[in-house]
């Protein structure tokens, strides 16, 4: 027990860090989410096959996959690609003038961060569960409403954001919610990638106490914390949404 | 890029691939035997039995199973009673640690998934069995749970799906399933594009199966109705 006051500070840090990403994944997401719903009902062929091939594709590859994927494949494609620019550049340079000497126009190598690799990720696999949920509330909208609102000369975007958005998001309510809880454990997975999470912060503790099980159990019920308040959140806020309709 | 990496080393994909589907298809197994009877006891009046119940689900539905896995595989060496005990032997593996944790987190959900079926069970049945006489554990056995089970196959389509999707941490442990193998290649040839590609390829192989044969299963309960 007292091993755990003393790093007190720092699993604080690291919770506070695990919320930050959790909160701007689901930013992410639900940007993602909308666009990818809108696409999904949108009379452009080629917008719906991207979104459908999106959420098929993100809803078959497990989540520490894609993160593994993007923060070292991603990286070394992101190099790659930087370096053979480079090179094009160079040699069409050196073709006009031989004197010319190598210069890296891109930078040479670009470091993505576990933070924002982490993120991307995150945000990127839920932005796909978000689409879904999102298709079905703007499908729920009343379409009496939005016909008004055509009628009353509103253009595309004011109906969507005036008359749709506002509507849709009583119905898409608890699945956000539920995609809430599901992102926030996910979040657990960025201390593979490096991290100073919860979780890393709670391994590399217990790796210097010996106490391996009273810090991930402590990280546990921090999670379970988060949960609940979650919960309770979630719950005000469907209260509420749920009043205004009737 | 370069794919014959893969193509050389197919062994490894094909060998993770295997202990990814006996890994989790055991935790199914073994989840759904705690399910059941957690699931229909999560409502019993007795509080004794309640409350231990409610704890199990909370704790393992509202935590990561990264953490939970962490927990079991990690956390056991920490208490000198078990390091001496025969259960050692078992808790010293890695697979088997992913198996209980694996188990115990699906065994969770399920719960939640045959309570919800149970409580939403139509009434009318019920009343019926109690018509025709049948004894509580009549009705259990031969109206609620069939039934409840045909109800119950969409969401746990999904739960097999998560629990294939939440088995790539065992690689973490030095299990070698998919993940593991894409692990091992990767740090033979650094070439961690190719290695976490086919480990996607063939998640998403894994993921399709499931749906496509729940897809044909469900189908044929509709036609028999």
């Amino acid at each position: 027990m007292q091993e755990l006051l003393n790093y007190q500070g720092l699993l604080l840090q690291g919770a506070w860090l695990t919320v930050q990403v959790a909160l701007l994944s689901l930013l992410l997401a639900i940007t993602l989410g909308l666009l990818g719903a809108l696409a999904k009902i949108s009379n452009s062929r080629i917008l719906r096959i991207i979104a459908t091939l999106y959420t098929t594709i993100i809803r078959g590859i497990p989540d520490l996959i894609l993160m593994l994927l993007i923060f070292f494949g991603g990286q070394m494609l992101v190099n790659n690609l930087s370096y053979s620019i480079n090179e094009r550049i160079n040699e069409y340079f050196t073709n006009a003038d031989s004197t010319h000497e190598w210069v890296s126009y891109l930078p040479d190598y670009i470091d993505i961060s576990p933070y924002f690799a982490g993120i991307m990720t995150i945000g990127f696999i839920f932005g796909a569960y978000m689409a879904e949920t999102f298709r079905g509330a703007i499908l729920s909208v009343e379409k009496g409403q939005i016909e008004a609102a055509k009628a009353y000369g509103m253009s595309r975007s004011k109906i969507f954001f005036r008359v749709t958005f506002p509507q849709m998001m009583r119905h898409a309510l608890p699945g956000i919610g539920n995609n809430w809880l599901v992102l926030l454990k996910t979040t657990a997975l960025v201390s593979i990638i490096g991290l100073q999470d919860m979780v890393k912060i709670a391994g590399d503790a217990a790796g210097s106490t010996q106490q391996p099980f009273t810090f991930y159990m402590a990280v546990a019920v921090v999670f379970l914390i988060f949960t609940a308040i979650s919960n309770l959140f979630l719950k005000h806020l469907e209260s509420k949404y749920s009043i205004q309709t009737r | 890029m370069d794919f014959s990496i893969i193509i050389n080393e197919y062994q490894f994909y094909l060998d993770g691939l295997w202990t990814t589907t006996w890994l989790v298809t055991l935790s199914l197994l073994l989840g759904l035997l705690i399910a059941i009877p957690v699931g229909i006891f999560q409502n019993s009046e007795n509080r004794l039995i309640r409350f231990p119940i409610w704890v199990y689900m909370y704790f393992f539905r509202g935590s990561p199973l990264l953490v939970q896995l962490f927990i079991i595989y990690y956390g056991a060496a920490q208490f000198d009673w078990l390091r001496e005990s025969w259960m050692w032997y078992y808790f010293q593996e890695a697979w088997f640690c992913a198996l209980l944790a694996f188990t115990l987190n699906t065994g969770a959900y399920t719960a939640e998934i045959v309570r919800g079926v149970i409580a939403t069970m139509p009434e009318g049945e019920l009343e019926a069995a109690k018509a025709y006489g049948m004894s509580k554990w009549q009705t259990l056995r031969r109206i609620t749970l069939p039934n409840s089970l045909r109800r119950a196959l969409p969401a746990y389509s999904n739960e097999i799906i998560f629990m294939i999707h939440g088995s790539a941490i065992a690689g973490i442990v030095t299990i070698v399933d998919i993940t593991g193998a894409a692990r091992v290649v990767n740090a033979r040839y650094y070439a961690p594009f190719e290695a976490y590609f086919a480990a996607a390829l063939l998640y998403m192989c894994l993921t399709f199966t499931v749906i496509f044969a729940f897809k044909q299963w469900e189908k044929r309960y509709q036609i028999e109705k």
